[in-house]
């Protein structure tokens, strides 16, 4: 391959940020007509690459080559003048607007000084066209499913400028099957007219259905670049890793040696608990040593599960009794008190205080725990930090690093040892895993395996019927806001499936 | 770990740093400019004995109040709120002391001769006590208001910052009193050790509050509810008895700036005593480089940010600048810190210390 072919040649790409090398010493080339997949786990630097591409963060070191000749990218708006277009995840136009509006934004044909509609239709619906999209573009955007939204918000982006090449970060994450491959046909018409295209994803199954060639990141290094017919799939997960898939095998295995290990012993019972307008009355119980699954669709009323048994909801009907003492106040302290832990779905909003450090952020249920005046000195707050940063893995240059600099799977394991440093009897786990990656998914799932064994007991939450799947003993679902049926862990998937449909 | 970091690093990041600075600024302008600023002497006072005077010692005597407002206020604004009503606060503390001290309290038959006499019929301590009180019990309403009733802070404390001088009316009867008591003028206008009284309870309050927050969880605490309140709640703590705490301390600060005042002026005025003080301890906690978004928090950098208002007011004022034109000099203060205050110009310092760290030692750290 000669480098006439490279419309982009990153070289030598290094980025610092405090207490963080973000990307150090990476190379990346993106050749005309190809779609490039660029894949790492969370913090693998995919994003900041991406960043220092835009023009929205400028490199340490390194340089850029556009069709040959040096660029520095100064700014998002001067990128796209230079012909690099990006969409993102999620679609950042107006949805009151009109698909035409939207497209034409800021680029308005004008006549006698005023906005010239008919022509600016006109052009918008040619955009639209150029990607075999039928629709009516006089029509508000919030009209659209969110494929086409995304459609347009590619439409938009090709309009602005003459893009020579087109970044997609994760645009499929909110689009179903069909969408998807309706967006792909759009990719590839793209391909065809020689535009080089990025494409970011966490799903596997679509780097293989549309990429030509794969870019791996990993903590900020470039482990390489391969074309995407002769890596397998095996190869491009331990890449990504850095280590062999048995230990996600080993998941199981755990499991089903744990459970013949349990011995029955009743910790937590609801007895008809329920609120009006979230959840309906259910019984539950919960054994020592024991993970429980909750599987549902979103809205089925998991969240609301969680947050009648931490306390965070006060429960209209029925009981929860404790080891057998019955709970009469309601609130996280009262939770805390009584061993119950929860890690809350929003790790944004309820989970991390981001300008905390992590040891701030660690010691923070134990201490609410003991109180206002009983304050834990710092040393033995640097010890307790150092002691989770250790056990769970955690990646951080000191733990006086701010949360908010920590990739997703970081936060999720400092909100896990907030609650561990309680130690709690029970943990209520609610999406743990929710937009983390494979490696970090595999190790929180095996956490809390060995949690289980060491005597907790787990309410383990998931969209991911897999990951309950492998984790859970036995596994309650959710339907329409009521408990709907209880089964155990070695039912199988079309079992739960039907149930969470309703169709059970 | 912790003191690995390098010492000028620590220094630019220290939250005192930005304050002094803008201290220091003044101050050389005063150097140059009025060169008799600084001249500090040694009066003897016919009931306070010998003691120093000048300037700088007015800055310190005279903001004293302020800076007790500051100290309360920085807590209230690091749990993401905000206390309009101290100024208010000030006034009702400064009524209850002049009431109380009024000899002519209890009494049927008033005569002007009673009312001026050089006595009372109260104890000091209970006025004191009495005092503190009242400006607790304000902070305490705020608190309940913001924390249980769930009303934004603003509109909460507005509330107060409104009714607050028509209750230090009718505490007075809607009059100005003249406060003619010796033994009240001490903690306005007396000297310790040849300083004013004034410095020492700030020091001591300024202490009091330290330990408060740096030597229990109630910092922490605060900090966490300021960043993330609902995370906080989520963990276990309950934000808001820590949102009311604040409230309360920030009345009792508003409470002893009331005491002082009252005693430096000789008299309790529910319209005009503490006015404005709300304002300036916002500008002060904002100079202190607490976020009024809540957060990160330092009382020290707050009561400079305090020091800085008064060096600037005792600055603009001996110049020989009307009294009445204070408040249009004082705008150009409030710009001059929002504009070095700023992102824009605070990344373009930092830019201008990184690259000459960088041709000095070449690499980072």
């Amino acid at each position: 391959m000669t480098d006439s072919q490279n419309i982009v040649r990153m070289q030598g790409i290094s980025k610092s940020f405090p207490g963080v090398v973000a990307l150090e010493n990476v190379d990346f080339s993106l050749r005309k007509g190809e779609v490039h997949a660029l894949i790492g786990e969370n913090g693998a630097g995919k994003s900041t690459l991406i960043k220092v591409l835009t023009g929205v963060e400028h490199p340490d070191a390194g340089s850029i080559e556009l069709d040959g000749n040096l660029v520095q990218v100064r700014s998002p708006q001067h990128s796209q003048e230079i012909g690099i277009s990006t969409v993102y995840q999620e679609v950042n136009l107006c949805t009151n607007i009109s698909v035409a509006e939207n497209i034409m934004l800021g680029h308005e044909p004008r006549r006698f000084g005023s906005i010239d509609w008919k022509r600016m239709n006109i052009l918008a619906n040619q955009a639209v066209k150029r990607l075999d999209v039928d629709i009516d573009v006089t029509q508000p955007l919030g009209n659209f499913s969110v494929a086409i939204q995304q459609m347009v918000a590619i439409a938009r982006s090709l309009e602005i400028a003459s893009a020579k090449i087109l970044i997609l970060d994760e645009p499929t994450s909110s689009l179903d099957v069909n969408e998807t491959n309706q967006l792909f046909d759009v990719v590839r018409k793209l391909k065809g007219e020689g535009l080089g295209i990025i494409f970011i994803t966490h799903f596997l199954d679509q780097v293989y259905q549309i990429s030509d060639r794969i870019t791996v990141l990993r903590n900020g290094k470039l482990v390489g670049a391969y074309d995407t017919a002769s890596l397998s799939r095996m190869e491009l997960i331990s890449k990504m890793l850095g280590r062999s898939l048995t230990e996600l095998d080993g998941v199981s295995k755990a499991r089903l040696e744990s459970e013949q290990k349990k011995d029955k012993q009743l910790l937590l019972e609801a007895k008809g608990l329920g609120l009006k307008g979230s959840l309906e009355p259910f019984d539950f119980e919960l054994n020592a040593n024991e993970v429980v699954g909750v599987a549902g669709l979103l809205g089925s009323g998991r969240t609301e599960m969680a947050n009648l048994i931490f306390g965070i909801d006060t429960p209209d009907t029925g009981s929860l009794t404790i080891r057998g003492k019955k709970i009469n106040r309601f609130s996280p302290l009262e939770s805390l008190e009584n061993g119950i832990a929860l890690c809350p779905e929003d790790r944004k909003a309820e989970g991390v205080v981001g300008d905390l450090t992590i040891r701030e952020n660690i010691i923070l249920a134990l201490q609410a725990r003991y109180g206002w005046f009983k304050f834990i000195s710092t040393q033995k707050q640097y010890e307790i930090a150092q002691k989770y940063i250790q056990l769970l893995e955690i990646i951080t240059p000191s733990p006086d690093q701010l949360v908010k600099y920590l990739s997703g799977g970081n936060q999720q394991k400092v909100i896990l040892a907030r609650w561990l440093a309680t130690d709690p009897e029970v943990l209520i786990l609610d999406e743990p895993t929710r937009g983390i990656d494979v490696g970090a998914k595999a190790e929180i799932q095996k956490l809390v395996l060995k949690l289980a064994e060491e005597g907790k007991s787990i309410i383990f939450i998931s969209s991911e019927l897999e990951e309950i799947k492998r984790t859970s003993h036995r596994i309650v679902v959710l339907r329409d806001h009521k408990k709907a049926a209880e089964y155990p862990g070695n039912v199988d998937d079309h079992t739960i499936i039907q149930t969470m449909a309703g169709i059970l | 770990m912790k003191n690995n970091i390098p010492l000028l690093k620590r220094i630019r990041e220290s939250r005192l740093l930005w304050p002094l600075i803008a201290w220091v600024l003044i101050l050389v302008f005063d150097a140059i400019v009025e060169p008799g600023f600084f001249k500090l002497g040694i009066i003897e006072d016919p009931v306070y004995g010998k003691h120093l005077y000048g300037n700088l010692v007015d800055i310190f005597n005279n903001g004293a109040p302020l800076m007790l407002v500051a100290i309360g206020m920085t807590l209230v604004i690091a749990t993401g709120g905000i206390d309009l009503s101290v100024g208010a606060v000030i006034a009702i503390s400064a009524a209850m002391g002049a009431v109380l001290i009024n000899p002519a309290l209890g009494n049927k038959l008033i005569t002007n001769d009673i009312l001026t006499k050089n006595a009372t019929n109260t104890p000091l301590p209970i006025i004191v006590l009495a005092d503190i009180a009242a400006g607790t019990l304000c902070g305490l309403w705020n608190g309940l208001l913001v924390s249980k009733a769930r009303i934004p802070p603003i509109v909460a404390t507005l509330i107060l910052m409104v009714a607050g001088r028509g209750i230090a009316q009718l505490i007075t009867n809607g009059q100005i009193m003249t406060i003619y008591y010796t033994p009240y003028f001490w903690f306005g206008n007396g000297y310790i050790l040849g300083l004013p009284v004034s410095i020492y309870i700030v020091a001591v309050v300024m202490l009091l509050g330290w330990i408060l927050v740096r030597k229990t969880a109630i910092g922490l605490f605060i900090e966490s509810v300021g960043i993330n309140a609902k995370s906080t709640y989520f963990s276990g703590i309950n934000e808001q008895n820590v949102k009311l705490l604040t409230y309360a301390f920030c009345g009792l600060c508003g409470a002893i700036a009331g005491l002082i005042l009252s005693s430096y002026v000789h008299s309790a005025d529910g319209n005009n005593n503490g006015l404005n003080y709300e304002l300036d301890a916002i500008l002060a906690v904002v100079m202190g480089g607490t976020s009024l978004m809540g957060g990160r928090f330092s009382m020290l950098a707050s009561v400079i940010g305090a020091v800085v208002i008064w060096t600037f007011t005792v600055t603009v004022y001996s110049m020989g600048v009307p009294a009445n034109a204070l408040l249009a000099a004082k705008a150009v203060l409030v710009m001059a810190v929002i504009l070095l205050y700023s992102d824009y110009s605070r990344s373009l310092i930092t830019r201008l210390f990184e690259r000459r760290r960088g041709s000095q030692h070449g690499t980072t750290n």
